[in-house]
């Protein structure tokens, strides 16, 4: 029984750890929550950007493409960085913002 | 349940120890996992264009179809295989009337190693489109070009180089950013019975992202028989408030010299048969050839005209979907061999498929 018992108590253990981990204390969970308005309305305007580097950058050449998946648009972006010698960091933004 | 009350409380302790850390380690390890399985790595892909027109020019019709596989194989964070092959047919009726027939040429464009050095530096070694001004590297696919027939100086130097380039785009300032291109061939071959050739060349450009403009030069020198210099210029606008496209370029060489200039006017902001007209762009361009001191027939060994030439084409550009578009334009040359019209019409489309697991449909999951 006391092996049972033990087992509880684990068990118990590791669901207060885990619960406490993703719900956090109320003020941690505010600073999260705020943490991830700015985590999001930074990824909102690294977007944007990455939009208006694609239409400066590729719309010199061509018409907006459709949106691939990350792995493909990631090769597609290598090229294009050599082939129309883009920045590293235009190749950063457009990829975000043609994968999101 | 028998075996649990057999258990030694050491070994208790051990299976609950083991029980409380393996979940606690799975849980701080959880998100690393979907970072390393994230899929974000780069997968071998074919791309490419596949165009078929019909060119009328004099009166002659040509039937030009065309395929160009473009294979891009990333290795690693930093390396990438590239190559372009091209298989066109241009096929006409023999002057006494029959069926349409001509060659099929094959050959392959470039077949290169790209290797991401650092921000400011690639380093590329193989066979490579030779960047001396922008059309040949930039905007030769069919599915790009606005006009398909080809501007009248692209055969200035812009044979296939063979051996290495160092290139790379940087910002200058918040304003403004460089791109270069450096690079020596140490044989060229490419144009029909032009021999090889071993020349050196280089290319700037500034692109100003505000006005998003870029201007930029190119030069290159023989590094046999004459020892030839040549050099260009070129330059690319794309006003941000009006959806139009202008770009040009000047290429002057022992073999001649000449300038295109071209633009794209897409009707998007006409607010009629809105749908259509969003998909439909008008394109000219002009352009003028002037002849070197080579002879008639050199130059047509290069692909230039044997004569001062000046040409003017119109056309409309239906963008069906992505990367297909139907194309019509028409031309007018001028020269002293004569003038004629040129009519073209066809399809463009530009193809990707993916050589790996795309991640796709885990991620709708």
């Amino acid at each position: 029984m006391s092996s049972l018992r033990w087992r509880v108590l684990a068990a118990l253990g590791t669901l207060v750890l885990t619960s406490s981990l993703f719900a956090g204390s109320p003020s941690a969970k505010k600073e999260a929550e705020s943490a991830a308005v700015v985590h999001s309305s930074d990824a909102d305007n690294m977007r944007i950007e990455g939009e208006k580097r694609f239409h400066a950058n590729c719309g010199r050449c061509h018409a907006t493409p459709q949106k691939f998946p990350p792995r493909m648009m990631g090769t597609v972006l290598r090229h294009m960085r050599v082939r129309a010698t883009i920045t590293e960091e235009d190749r950063r933004l457009i990829l975000l913002y043609m994968t999101q | 349940m028998s075996y649990l009350l057999r258990e030694t409380a050491p070994a208790r302790r051990q299976r609950t120890a083991f029980s409380v850390i393996v979940p606690l380690l799975l849980l701080l390890l959880a998100p690393l996992v979907p970072a390393q399985d994230k899929g974000d790595k780069p997968i071998p892909i074919l791309t490419g264009n596949i165009g078929t027109f019909s060119f009328v020019t004099g009166g002659q019709n040509l039937i030009d179809t065309q395929i160009n596989p473009v294979l891009l194989v990333p290795l690693g964070d930093r390396w990438l295989i590239e190559s372009r092959a091209e298989f066109e047919g241009q096929f006409q009726r023999p002057p006494g009337g029959g069926p349409y027939g001509g060659p099929v040429d094959k050959h392959v464009d470039y077949a290169q190693v790209d290797y991401i050095a650092n921000p400011y530096l690639t380093v590329t070694a193989g066979r490579f489109l030779t960047p001396f001004g922008i059309f040949n590297e930039r905007l030769y696919p069919v599915w790009i070009r606005f006009l398909q027939p080809d501007p009248l100086i692209l055969p200035i130097r812009t044979a296939p180089s063979d051996g290495a380039m160092f290139r790379g785009g940087f910002p200058v300032s918040a304003q403004a950013t460089m791109n270069y291109a450096l690079y020596v061939s140490a044989t060229s071959i490419g144009i029909d019975s032009v021999d090889s050739e071993r020349h050196v060349g280089g290319r700037m450009g500034f692109f100003f992202p505000g006005p998003r403009l870029e201007v930029g030069g190119s030069w290159q020198k023989t590094l046999q028989d004459n020892r030839k210099n040549a050099f260009g210029f070129h330059m690319s606008w794309q006003p941000s408030k009006v959806p139009m496209s202008v770009r040009s370029e000047y290429a002057h060489a022992f073999e001649g010299s000449g300038y295109w200039i071209e633009g794209a006017y897409r009707l998007s902001q006409i607010h009629v048969w809105e749908k259509a007209m969003r998909h439909t762009e008008f394109v000219a361009r002009g352009q003028q050839f002037f002849v070197g001191a080579i002879g008639a027939d050199a130059e047509g060994a290069f692909g230039l005209p044997g004569a001062n030439t000046r040409e003017a084409d119109f056309g409309v550009n239906y963008f069906l979907r992505d990367g297909m578009k139907g194309i019509f334009s028409y031309g007018r040359q001028f020269s002293s061999t004569g003038n004629f019209n040129q009519w073209s019409f066809g399809l463009a489309y530009r193809f990707l498929i993916p050589l790996g697991p795309t991640g796709a449909s885990r991620e709708a999951q």
